[in-house]
């Protein structure tokens, strides 16, 4: 192994960490302010790539039936539990008209003829509504309920939105367009145009993040809920809007995940848990409560995984996972209260 | 709730079912099963035994003890590819190859490689909060998924084949009808093993786990071994579940050991009901027919091949967590009225032995200079006490005083910043807070801390773990019956002895604050203790009911229990005990007697504010 290997290695080490360190992000995030282990954050990863390789392929993309069923379904919720007729007004505008019209938009638009940039707002405005509708039909009914229960509906949810997934896209994976196709040379290490993409895309994401959460008020009503959820809620905090919120702010990250890892490797219909447990591997690094350790953890695995790929390529996931013993087993070292769960 | 139990009572009349018949006539139905039901059924209820023993294990795990494992099925498939290679690979050095000679062999030896990783595996995990160790278990069943996919010599992603039958007394279970009459029989003795450990004493810690770590250790639960105890337990019977699926199919490749088939494992118990034995029967029915069924009709529906059920099966979940956290088995319970066994008290059971109670008089319990600091904040200050064997202290002063926190430096729950905490002469600052309930020092809690499901009986027998040693095998094959019997009377006996015999074998969450406050103080008395300490037992009670307090607080106190409370209620105090301690911002500011502390001057400026 020269120096030429290493360097390359670790260019895409640090590509993959970007991308996982962003989904940490949002799944640290969520489990703070919801305590939900948000498991189907790789679902929103997947299905954020496919619809842009749908859209790349000049096909109508069938994830806006999804919104649209997914629309209707939470409408349906809401009505049932309403109270007032502006709750029930908003939800027909958001769950309704919204998917309807965006399919109508989209029925009318020349898909094929679409610059990039209209098609990651497409691809967006597509998935990501789904992300606080999940929130509202699976977990906001139960979101007092116990760590554990959450975590057990996480992962029902995660399996029926990968079954839709096989449904909808099929099992043929695809793979989409880079964003940028120029090299760029760097000593002896050439680095790709993508590479930079990513990177630059990771770092201004995790800056915006930061700014609102620190200059925002709902970033601060967020911060509240995490702190202490019954405090937030006596100040006026709903904590059925932080819950939608931060679901919201989940599926962004994990859309944009999806669109950034999609020219990288090849994206199935059920791609996206593994990437998706990989950023859990980054985020139980960081205890699921501190957003740096929980970064730098996402560039180890990174790094570890493509140095693993290139010494036992067969064995990469089992080592990338197995690095979570060693963790949990720090983590349990340096704990040592007995714990008091609700 | 409240309700619904005595409607429940209420009409356990003799027009009820008697258990033992219900239970025969499900043994014939089972029976009879293979003699009369055509090939195919046969198959599938092989597979629903071999899903109820995993999971019966997670009934215990996660029902029960309140842990998640995702990962059962990585477990399966150790159990399934230790028998597998052991009993296929040629040339294996001489003692493996004598291992493999049978299949009764490999059932132990991967009985001993599950037990070894279950034991590696939670003592990583089982300390950390709950989630991680469902995580890990992901992470892990994933891991091993792969693994065997990946290494040569277990036959990578093709598998291993040829594996042979079981023979039982030499006699060959070679076809489908007569390998189900082994798969039931390892899976009605997971049941009623499982079925008798939880009614036993650590049956008893194990459910404890569910009510708080707090109270169980208090109670002198060891509850790091009580979850390693479950976690082991559901390991092993995954492990038996496999290597039957081994010998069942006589094939073995990695895909029923996934991650997904973990998660519906988990399913099963959480669909059929996960508190019960019987729910892990129903829902791995439930699940095993129902994706048989869709399996087959769903990509009619669609029009293409895919594992199209998980849809179903994850929205079906959602809708069981949402709905009816308790699984169907209550449903299916309701269907048919079996009358309920109430368990039966030996009078006749030999006393269990006590310790030699101090002297009169004695010094039990000594503070010394007591000082807890959080960060800057000093919640207490050089705090000191004492507590005589037949003395009832109170410990009183206006809330935020720091009474809570001194009460957790005594009780072993926190620790002293400085100072010293003697009980006996014994230094125990800094020791647990199970070691100190062995000592002899047992408390109640300022929120109740009971396991609402269960008897008040079961919930006082708590509080006698550490005066029994039977373990969890002679649990789960009977063999402790007698020492159940003396610790069910004891608990009986100080039942009565608080005056809630009326209420022996109703639910915990059904009785009212003030009775569950009691109830609380003889599970402390159960653990047979010279010092009690109370945290505000008088809260919630009525007038009559906090006279029978105090005339049992006083008949302790005369048989020489040392008594400490925290307490706000000033009549309650004052009349009943022999010194007060008043706290005021983490610092002793009066001691004396309760006439004199009526009167002094700094303790009327806390209570009342300056004059």
């Amino acid at each position: 192994m020269d120096a030429e290997i290493i360097a390359m290695l670790g260019q895409d080490g640090v590509t993959n960490g970007a991308i996982y360190a962003l989904l940490a992000l949002a799944l640290v995030l969520v489990f703070a302010v919801t305590r939900v282990i948000f498991i189907p954050q790789g679902e929103f990863l997947a299905w954020g790539a496919l619809t842009m390789a749908a859209l790349e392929s000049g096909h109508f993309p069938a994830t806006v039936w999804l919104l649209v069923g997914c629309g209707v379904l939470t409408l349906a919720v809401d009505a049932f539990s309403a109270t007032g007729r502006r709750t029930i007004g908003r939800s027909v505008l958001w769950n309704l008209a919204y998917p309807l019209a965006l399919a109508g938009l989209l029925w009318g638009l020349p898909i094929a003829e679409l610059p990039t940039a209209a098609r990651v707002l497409i691809a967006l405005a597509i998935v990501v509504p789904m992300g606080p509708m999940l929130y509202r039909v699976a977990f906001q009914p139960v979101a007092e309920a116990p760590v554990l229960v959450l975590l057990i509906i996480s992962v029902a949810v995660h399996l029926a939105m990968v079954g839709l997934g096989l449904l909808i896209f099929g099992p043929e994976g695809s793979r989409t367009q880079p964003f940028s196709e120029a090299q760029f040379e760097l000593g002896s290490l050439m680095v790709g145009g993508h590479t930079l993409v990513v990177l630059g895309a990771s770092v201004v994401l995790i800056v915006a993040l930061y700014l609102f959460f620190d200059r925002t008020l709902y970033g601060k009503a967020l911060r509240a809920t995490a702190i202490n959820r019954n405090g937030a809620r006596l100040m006026g905090i709903s904590p059925a809007l932080a819950g939608r919120l931060t679901f919201f702010l989940a599926a962004v990250i994990g859309v944009l995940s999806g669109l950034l890892v999609a020219p990288i490797t090849t994206v199935y219909y059920d791609s996206g848990f593994l990437i998706g447990l990989k950023g859990f591997v980054a985020a139980i690094i960081g205890g699921l409560a501190s957003y740096p350790l929980a970064a730098g953890g996402a560039i180890l695995v990174g790094l570890l995984e493509s140095f693993s790929s290139f010494w036992a390529s067969a064995f990469k996931d089992v080592i990338v996972f197995t690095l979570i013993i060693p963790v949990l087993m720090w983590r349990s070292l340096t704990s040592h209260h007995v714990e008091e769960e609700e | 709730m409240n309700a619904n139990t005595q409607t429940r009572a209420a009409a356990a009349a003799p027009s009820r079912l008697s258990p033992k018949l219900v239970l025969g006539v499900f043994m014939v139905l089972l029976a009879a099963a293979p003699l009369v039901l055509p090939e195919f059924y046969v198959t599938l209820l092989n597979y629903v035994g071999l899903s109820a023993l995993v999971a019966l294990g997670l009934v215990l795990l996660t029902g029960v003890g309140g842990l998640t494992s995702f990962g059962q099925a990585a477990f399966v498939g150790l159990g399934g590819y230790t028998t597998a290679w052991l009993t296929t690979a040629q040339d294996l050095p001489g003692w493996l190859a004598f291992i493999g000679s049978s299949p009764w062999f490999t059932l132990l030896a991967g009985l001993v490689l599950t037990a070894t990783v279950a034991v590696i595996l939670g003592s990583v995990t089982l300390k950390l909060s709950g989630h991680f160790l469902p995580l890990g278990t992901m992470a892990w069943g994933i891991s091993l998924y792969f693994l065997f996919g990946n290494m040569e010599f277990l036959g990578g992603h093709g598998g291993l084949s040829g594996i042979p039958p079981v023979s039982v007394f030499g006699y060959t279970l070679a076809d489908n009808g007569q390998f189900y009459y082994l798969v039931w029989a390892f899976v009605l003795a997971a049941l009623f093993t499982t079925r008798n450990l939880l009614d036993s004493r650590e049956g008893r810690a194990i459910r404890a786990l569910k009510g708080g770590m707090v109270m169980a250790e208090s109670m002198g639960v060891d509850t790091s071994r009580a979850r390693m105890v479950i976690f082991v337990i559901a390991a092993l019977h995954a492990c038996a579940a496999g290597w039957l699926y081994a010998h069942l199919q006589r094939f073995v490749n990695p895909t029923p050991f996934g991650l997904h088939i973990g998660i519906e494992y988990l399913f099963m118990a959480v669909v059929g009901g996960a508190g019960q034995v019987w729910g892990a029967l129903v829902g791995a029915g439930v699940i095993t027919v129902l994706k048989q069924w869709l399996q087959d009709i769903l990509p009619k529906v669609f029009g293409s091949a895919g594992n199209f059920e998980v849809i179903i099966f994850g929205v079906m979940m959602v809708i069981v967590l949402q709905r009816a956290r308790d699984g169907l088995w209550p449903l299916i319970a309701g269907l048919v009225p079996v009358r309920e066994a109430q368990k039966t008290i030996d009078p006749a059971a030999a006393p269990l032995p006590r310790k030699a109670q101090p002297p009169m008089g004695e010094t039990i319990l000594e503070a010394k200079d007591v000082t807890r600091k959080f960060g800057g904040l000093v919640a207490n200050n050089n705090m000191s006490l004492h507590v005589k064997a037949g003395e009832i202290l109170a410990l009183i002063g206006p809330n935020g005083a720091g009474k809570s926190t001194m009460f957790n430096q005594l009780s072993g729950v926190d620790t002293p910043t400085s100072g010293d905490v003697l009980f006996r002469g014994r230094s125990v600052a800094g020791h647990s807070s199970r070691e100190i309930a062995g000592l002899g020092m047992s408390r109640t809690f300022q929120h109740v801390r009971l396991l609402p499901k269960m008897t008040v009986l079961e919930n006082v027998a708590i509080g006698a773990h550490r005066r029994g040693s039977k373990g969890v095998l002679p649990a789960a094959w009977r063999l402790d019956r007698e020492e159940e019997a003396r610790l069910l009377r004891e608990a009986a006996v100080q039942v009565e002895r608080v005056g809630l015999k009326d209420f022996m074998f109703a639910e915990a969450g059904s009785l009212a604050l003030g009775q569950q406050r009691i109830l609380e103080i003889a599970r402390a008395l159960c653990s047979d203790p010279c010092l009690l300490l109370l945290d505000e037992p008088a809260a919630g009670l009525r007038l009559k009911e906090k006279q029978a307090l105090a005339e049992l607080l006083r008949r302790l106190k005369s048989e020489g229990m040392a008594v400490l409370i925290v307490e706000h209620d000033m009549d309650f105090v004052m009349s009943l005990v022999d010194r007060v301690v008043v706290m005021e911002f983490g610092e002793k500011i009066a001691e004396g007697l309760p006439a004199e502390i009526q009167k002094n001057p700094a303790v009327l400026e806390a209570y009342l504010g300056g004059v």
